[in-house]
């Protein structure tokens, strides 16, 4: 089974990496890009079976090392 | 006094934080993040700079997970004291140990300059070393230093006399010009600047040493407990 964890940060959590690719389209000319916020995608093979069991297994290892929940937020989908 | 560094695959600190404990009277043991367990008898911990893991994931997200940082809670739980800079207080913001992240810089850079920072608490070994409201210089090195907390997080650690250092001109974005902080109990630390580089004349400044005197006084003065 496969799973796709997507983990961004938290909304009002500044993201300045994803100000400056904000600023370097408005440079290539791409106008009125109003924002731009940078996360990452993580894939992950399962021996699972149930997908139920698989996405509650994708949310802990989220929890416990995959996201920072401090700053961060996390969704997690079967592929 | 015995004190150990912990050492993680990409650490580069760990021998000048050594250095600067043997400087301060301390017999130093290197601590391999595998362990499990810690040598008995520590006084002191230090978890080093660098790079561990490569940075990979988040910056000390991946040591924060090694079996040797359970120990290291654990110590700080009892009431150890722990030392942790640079990437050490990134592993231990990931850990748990003290509260909030530190995120990319603002400005985007790797920021390598000696910055001045004002000493923000009487508290602990901190306000010991050099007393609230005094000036000193250090260097930082890092490209990850912007602390960041919820407002209440900021509100709390303020309060408390929690935050031991704040630049002076703010290098990095971070919230409140914070550049260090305590635990609730005064005896684990965690701050971006190198005090491990400002030990010896050598080094272009000693404003350090005086963080790792009172370090090693306030160890001998408040022991951990013995393990349960």
């Amino acid at each position: 089974m496969r799973l796709r964890v997507t983990v961004m940060l938290r909304q009002g959590v500044l993201d300045p990496q994803g100000e400056a690719v904000r600023h370097a389209l408005g440079a290539l000319g791409f106008t009125g890009v109003r924002s731009v916020r940078q996360g990452k995608v993580i894939d992950l093979e399962l021996s699972d079976t149930d997908p139920e069991a698989a996405l509650a297994r994708g949310r802990e290892m989220c929890e416990k090392l995959l996201a920072n929940t401090v700053i961060e937020r996390y969704e997690v989908e079967i592929l | 006094m015995r004190a150990g560094v912990v050492v993680f695959p990409g650490s580069n600190c760990d021998r000048d934080l050594a250095r600067a404990f043997r400087r301060a009277g301390a017999r130093v043991e290197m601590l391999w993040h595998k362990e499990a367990a810690l040598p008995p008898g520590l006084d002191v911990i230090g978890i080093p700079g660098g790079f561990s893991f490569g940075d990979y994931l988040r910056c000390g997200a991946i040591a924060a997970r090694a079996p040797l940082m359970r120990a290291v809670a654990e110590y700080a739980g009892r009431g150890g004291h722990v030392i942790g800079i640079c990437n050490g207080f990134q592993v231990m913001l990931e850990a748990g140990m003290l509260p909030g992240a530190l995120m990319r810089n603002a400005g985007l850079k790797f920021v390598c300059r000696t910055v001045t920072l004002e000493v923000a608490t009487d508290r602990g070994f901190p306000g010991e070393a050099y007393g609230k409201g005094r000036e000193i210089r250090l260097p930082v090195a890092h490209h990850d230093g912007s602390y960041q907390a919820d407002g209440e997080t900021l509100d709390r650690l303020e309060g408390e006399g929690r935050v031991a250092f704040r630049y002076r001109g703010n290098p990095n974005g971070s919230a409140r010009n914070i550049a260090g902080i305590l635990s609730e109990n005064g005896r684990v630390l965690g701050m971006m600047p190198h005090p491990e580089r400002a030990v010896d004349p050598l080094q272009g400044g000693t404003d350090g040493a005086a963080l790792f005197a009172a370090l090693f006084a306030a160890a001998a003065a408040e022991p951990a407990l013995r393990p349960a």
